[in-house]
C-alpha cells in the first residue's frame, strides 16, 4: 500500500524539471505514428494520453534488443579485447502500467539469480519506476489472472492513480520512491483517504496462475493439447519480443576484417534454431513443443525455480501475434483441461 | 565467475594442438595471465564457453583433469562456424575461454567403488577428464574399466592415451569400432558399444557406470546396464544441449525445469528419468 | 458464411478432405484467426467476412498441418495467387489441395485444380488496395533523400522477430539465408545494418515471386510497410522481365528463368 499522497497533474512539469536537474533521464510513453513507445521526455506534454499498452515493453530500458559486450581488434596471433559495460544512467521510467512494473521482478530474478549480469543488473539498480494504474483494459489483458491488477503496486516505486481529471493518488512504495518525493516534497501533499478502486479498469480473472502452475507438469505429456493450441502458430518471435518478461538471448560475434564486436540480442523459444544442436538434433523440433516450452517456462519452471511468474498478463504477445494466439484464452483453456 | 563481468572470457594461449581424428582436434590452452591460472580451479565434468574472437562462442567440456594444473584442454569436432574457426587456429594464437560452468562428477562419493566408463565417438572427452582424475587418485578406486567405441578406427580419439591405458595393469580397456569400421591391422573389438558391453558383462555390484555418447548409443546402452543389474542412481551421463550463456540466463538449454548449464551437465539416470524426454 | 460451413461439413463428411483450413472469430471484433476444422461439428465455427485477410496458404508448408492430411483451403485472392506460385515453384502438386473461394455474394466456389484457380483469378481485379496505392504514390514522389529517410526510419523499428518471414507463404526455405552463419551473410542483431540487410535480402528473394498478399505487413508487430517494400521490388521485376507472379502456372518466374534477351540496363 505504501504512504499515500496527492500529486496534482499540473505539478508533473515541475517534478520532471526537478528530476532532470537531479541528473535523471525520464522515459515515458510517447506517441509515434499509430504506436506508443517508451522514449526520453523532458516535459509531461510529450507523454501519450490515450492508449492501452506501449507496443514495446518497458524491459528495453534495462534489456535492449541488442547490446554490445566486447570489442576486439585482431593483431596477428593476438587480440585486443575491450569490455564494453554500458553506463547505467539514472533513469525514471514514468507511466509504467502495473503489469510492466511487475515484470521487473522477473527480469531481476533471471538476471541476478546465481550470478549477476553485468549489463542488466546495474541498470535495474539505477532505475526508478513511477507506475500508472490502468483505467481501461481490453480483451487481451489478463493481469488479474496472474496475481496482478490494474492498480497493483508490485514493482512500482511510486504508483500514481488518476483519481480525477486533475490529480493523482500517489502511493510511495519504496526507498527509491521516497527519493523521488524528496526531490520535490512540496508537490506531494497529504492524502485524505481517497480511494483508487473506483477509477481502475475492470479486468475479470480468467484463470488462477498459482493453481495452474501445479497442474501444468501433469499436462506436459498431453501432446494433443499443445498441438491443437499451436496449429495456427507460425513460429515467429513477435510474442517473445513484445513480452515484458521474456529474457532469452543469443550471443553473437559480428566480424569486420581486423576486428569486431561480441553482442547479445533477443532470441525466442518459438524459433526452430533456438535449440538446434550442431549435429542437427533438435530437442524441441516441433512448433507444438516450442509452444509448450513457452507456456511451461513462464507458468511452471520460473515459478518453481525463481519464485516468480514469467507472465504479467499485459497481453502484448497476443496483440502482437500475427495469428491471434491469445495467451489469456489459451491459459484459461489449459486451466479447464482435465488432467 | 571469470572476471567482474561474467561474459568476458579469459585470454588463453594455444600451447599445443593434437590431431585426434578426421576433423577432431585437441587444444591445450594456457592462461595468458599467470595470476588467472593460479586462481583458476575446476572439477571433473565441468564445461566452458570457448571463443574465437570475431566468430563467436561454442560450448564444450574441459577434457583435461583438474589434477593437471596450469592448463585446460578441449577436444572438438569441426562442425559449425566457431569450431571451424577454432580449427583454423594454431599454437601461439589467443582464444577465449569462460568457465568453469555446471556441476561435477561426484568422484569423491565413488571412493572404494569399481568404475565402468562407457563412451562412444567424440563423447570420450568429457570422460577423459574424469578418467585421468580417477587414475591420478588410483588408490581411491577399485577396478577401473573402459569400453570405448567409434565408427571407424580413424574416428577413435586420444589414440596415444588409449594405448597407455591399454598398457596399464590397473585399467581394463576394450576399444571397439562399428562393423565395417575396422582396418586389417585392427586388434580391438568389432561391434557396437552396447553389444561389447553385453559381452564384457561387468559386475554391477559396487560399480558406478559413466556413459557418454551419441543419443542412439545411450539409448541402447541403458537397457544393457539395467539387465546387468545397474540401478538408475549408479549410472551417470552428461547432457549436451545447445547453450549460449552457460550461466542459467539465456534460456535454451533447459530440460523441463532443469537447466543443463546449472544443474548439469552431469546427471544420473535416476535424475533423467524424472525429466521430460526433451533432450 | 452458412454456405461455407455447409460446404466444409460436406467435404469432411464425405472424406474428400481431412481438414478445412479457414477462419474463425478472433479475440476482438476486428480480428479473425486461422481455424482448422477437422470434423463436422467444428465447421460451425468457420466464418468468412472482411476480417479474414491472413493468407492461409502459408500453413500448407507447415509440417504439423501437412500431417493432418488432405486439406481444403479457404482462400482470399492472395492465397489463390500463392497456390499459383507454389505450382510454379514445384512446391505443390496439382489437386493436392482443394481451394475454396468465397464470392462477394457469399457463394463458395470449389477450385480443385490449378487450372480452375487460374481461370478464377483471371476474372478478379488486380493491383494494390487503394490504401496501399495511395501510400506508395506518396513514397514514390518523395525526393531520393526523403525516400531513404522514410525507409531507414521504417526499418529501424524492425526487431528481427521474423514474423514477416513466418507469415509469408513464399518464405518457405527450409534454411533461410539469415539462419546461415558460414559465412554470416546477414548480421544477427536488429541494429540498423542488420535490419537493412535482412529486409533488403528478403525483398530481393521475393522479387518476381511475391504475390502481393500483404501478409508480411499485417504480421509485423512494428507496423513496418514491408508490403510496399516488396511490391516495389516486384514492380521492378515485372517492368524488366514481364513477370506477374500469382496469375499463371507457367514456370518462367524472374528469379529462376534466364532468357538471352533479358534486359540488363539496370546493372550499373
Amino acid at each position: 500500500m505504501g504512504e499515500q499522497r496527492i500529486l496534482q497533474k499540473a505539478s508533473l512539469g515541475e517534478l520532471f524539471a526537478k528530476l532532470i536537474a537531479g541528473g535523471q533521464r525520464i522515459l515515458a510513453p510517447v506517441k509515434s505514428d499509430d504506436r506508443v513507445e517508451f522514449a526520453a521526455v523532458k516535459t509531461p506534454d510529450q507523454i501519450a494520453g490515450d492508449y492501452i499498452q506501449t507496443t514495446t515493453s518497458a524491459k528495453t530500458a534495462v534489456f535492449p534488443r541488442y547490446e554490445t559486450m566486447l570489442r576486439f581488434r585482431l593483431k596477428g596471433k593476438d587480440v585486443d579485447v575491450d569490455e564494453l559495460t554500458p553506463e547505467a544512467k539514472p533513469t525514471v521510467l514514468f507511466g509504467v502500467h502495473p503489469c510492466d512494473a511487475a515484470s521487473f521482478a522477473t527480469l531481476k530474478a533471471v538476471f541476478t539469480w546465481d550470478s549477476a549480469d553485468a549489463y542488466v543488473e546495474p541498470k535495474l539498480e539505477k532505475t526508478t519506476i513511477i507506475g500508472l494504474s490502468c483505467t481501461k483494459g481490453d480483451a487481451y489483458c489478463f493481469c488479474t489472472s496472474v496475481g496482478g491488477g490494474p492498480g497493483d503496486t508490485r514493482g512500482s516505486d511510486i504508483l500514481l492513480t488518476p483519481i480525477d481529471a486533475t490529480k493523482y493518488l500517489a502511493e510511495i512504495l519504496t526507498d527509491k520512491g521516497r527519493a523521488i518525493v524528496a526531490a520535490a516534497p512540496q508537490l506531494f501533499t497529504p492524502a485524505n483517504g481517497e480511494a483508487k478502486e473506483p477509477v481502475l479498469a475492470k479486468i475479470a480473472p480468467r484463470f488462477a496462475a498459482d493453481k495452474l502452475a501445479q497442474k501444468l507438469s501433469a499436462l506436459f505429456g498431453k501432446t494433443d493439447v499443445w498441438l491443437n493450441q499451436s496449429l495456427r502458430c507460425i513460429g515467429c518471435g513477435a510474442c517473445a519480443y513484445a513480452c515484458p518478461t521474456c529474457t532469452c538471448f543469443d550471443i553473437q560475434d559480428e566480424r569486420q576484417r581486423y576486428g569486431g564486436v561480441r553482442m547479445r540480442c533477443w532470441d525466442a523459444c518459438g524459433f526452430g534454431m533456438f535449440t538446434l544442436h550442431a549435429s542437427g538434433h533438435n530437442p524441441r523440433a516441433k512448433q507444438s513443443e516450442r509452444w509448450r516450452q513457452r507456456i511451461m517456462h513462464k507458468f511452471s519452471y520460473q515459478p518453481e525455480r525463481l519464485k516468480v511468474l514469467g507472465c504479467v498478463g499485459c497481453g502484448r504477445c497476443s496483440r502482437a501475434c500475427p495469428t491471434d494466439m491469445n495467451l489469456g484464452e489459451h491459459m484459461q483453456s489449459l486451466a479447464e483441461t482435465t488432467v | 565467475m571469470t572476471t567482474a563481468n561474467l561474459y568476458t572470457p579469459y585470454r588463453m594461449k594455444i600451447a599445443k594442438v593434437v590431431e585426434e581424428a578426421p576433423g577432431v582436434r585437441t587444444f591445450r590452452l594456457e592462461f595468458a595471465d599467470p595470476a588467472q591460472a593460479e586462481r583458476f580451479d575446476f572439477k571433473a565434468g565441468q564445461f566452458g564457453e570457448y571463443s574465437v574472437y570475431g566468430e563467436g562462442e561454442s560450448t564444450f567440456c574441459i577434457a583435461s583433469s583438474p589434477t593437471r594444473k596450469g592448463y585446460i584442454e578441449c577436444t572438438f569436432r569441426q562442425m559449425g562456424r566457431v569450431t571451424t574457426a577454432l580449427a583454423d587456429r594454431d599454437e601461439g594464437d589467443i582464444v577465449g575461454f569462460r568457465g568453469p560452468y555446471g556441476n561435477i562428477f561426484p568422484i569423491e562419493q565413488w571412493h572404494g567403488k569399481n568404475l565402468l566408463f562407457i563412451a562412444g565417438g567424440i563423447a570420450l572427452p568429457p570422460m577423459r577428464c574424469v578418467i585421468w582424475n580417477c587414475l591420478d587418485l588410483r588408490d581411491k578406486y577399485k577396478d577401473i574399466s573402459i569400453i570405448y567405441g567409434a565408427r571407424t578406427v580413424a574416428d577413435l580419439v586420444y589414440k596415444q592415451e588409449l594405448a597407455e591405458w591399454g598398457g596399464r595393469k590397473d585399467v581394463k580397456l576394450w576399444t571397439t569400432v562399428d562393423p565395417g569400421g575396422q582396418t586389417p591391422e585392427w586388434k580391438g573389438q568389432v561391434g557396437f558399444v552396447p553389444t561389447i558391453l553385453e559381452q564384457v558383462a561387468p559386475t554391477a555390484a559396487n560399480t558406478i557406470a559413466i556413459v557418454c555418447g551419441p543419443p542412439i548409443m545411450i539409448k541402447l546402452t541403458m537397457p544393457v546396464l539395467a539387465k546387468l543389474g545397474f540401478k538408475p542412481d549408479a549410472i551417470y551421463t552428461t547432457l549436451e544441449n545447445r547453450m549460449k550463456c552457460g550461466v542459467g540466463k539465456c534460456g535454451r538449454c533447459n530440460v523441463g525445469k532443469v537447466y543443463v548449464c546449472k544443474d548439469g551437465p552431469v546427471f544420473t539416470l535416476a535424475q533423467l528419468n524424472e525429466l521430460p524426454a526433451e533432450y | 458464411m452458412e454456405a461455407l460451413q455447409k460446404k466444409a461439413r460436406a467435404l469432411l463428411e464425405a472424406g474428400t478432405v481431412k481438414v478445412v483450413i479457414g477462419y474463425t472469430a478472433g479475440t476482438d471484433v476486428e480480428r479473425a484467426r486461422a481455424f482448422f476444422a477437422r470434423n463436422a461439428e467444428q465447421t460451425q465455427q468457420l466464418i468468412f467476412d472482411a476480417r479474414c485477410c491472413q493468407n492461409l496458404a502459408t500453413y500448407l508448408m507447415k509440417p504439423e498441418v501437412k500431417a493432418l492430411g488432405k486439406a481444403a483451403l479457404v482462400c482470399v485472392p492472395g492465397a489463390l495467387r500463392t497456390l499459383m506460385q507454389y505450382a510454379v515453384e514445384n512446391q505443390l502438386a496439382d489437386e493436392t489441395v482443394l481451394a475454396l473461394a468465397v464470392t462477394d455474394a457469399g457463394e463458395v466456389v470449389e477450385l480443385p485444380k490449378f487450372a480452375a484457380v487460374e481461370e478464377y483469378l483471371a476474372k478478379m481485379p488486380r493491383g494494390l488496395t487503394p490504401e496501399q496505392q495511395q501510400e506508395l504514390d506518396r513514397i514514390d514522389k518523395l525526393p531520393l533523400e526523403e525516400r531513404w529517410a522514410f525507409w531507414a526510419a521504417e526499418l529501424a523499428r524492425c526487431v528481427k522477430c521474423y514474423a514477416c518471414r513466418a507469415a509469408c507463404p513464399l518464405c518457405y526455405c527450409s534454411r533461410c539465408i539469415t539462419d546461415v552463419n558460414q559465412p554470416q551473410w546477414v548480421p544477427v542483431a536488429s541494429d540498423p545494418l542488420g535490419n537493412l540487410e535482412w529486409n533488403v535480402v528478403r525483398a530481393m528473394h521475393l522479387a518476381g515471386r511475391c504475390v502481393d498478399c500483404g501478409s508480411c505487413a499485417d504480421a509485423c508487430p512494428e507496423g513496418i510497410r514491408i508490403d510496399l517494400l516488396n511490391h516495389v521490388l516486384a514492380r521492378e521485376a515485372s517492368a524488366h522481365f514481364g513477370a506477374e507472379p500469382g496469375y499463371s502456372t507457367r514456370k518462367d518466374y524472374a528469379l529462376s528463368a534466364y532468357k538471352p534477351d533479358d534486359k540488363e540496363e539496370f546493372i550499373r
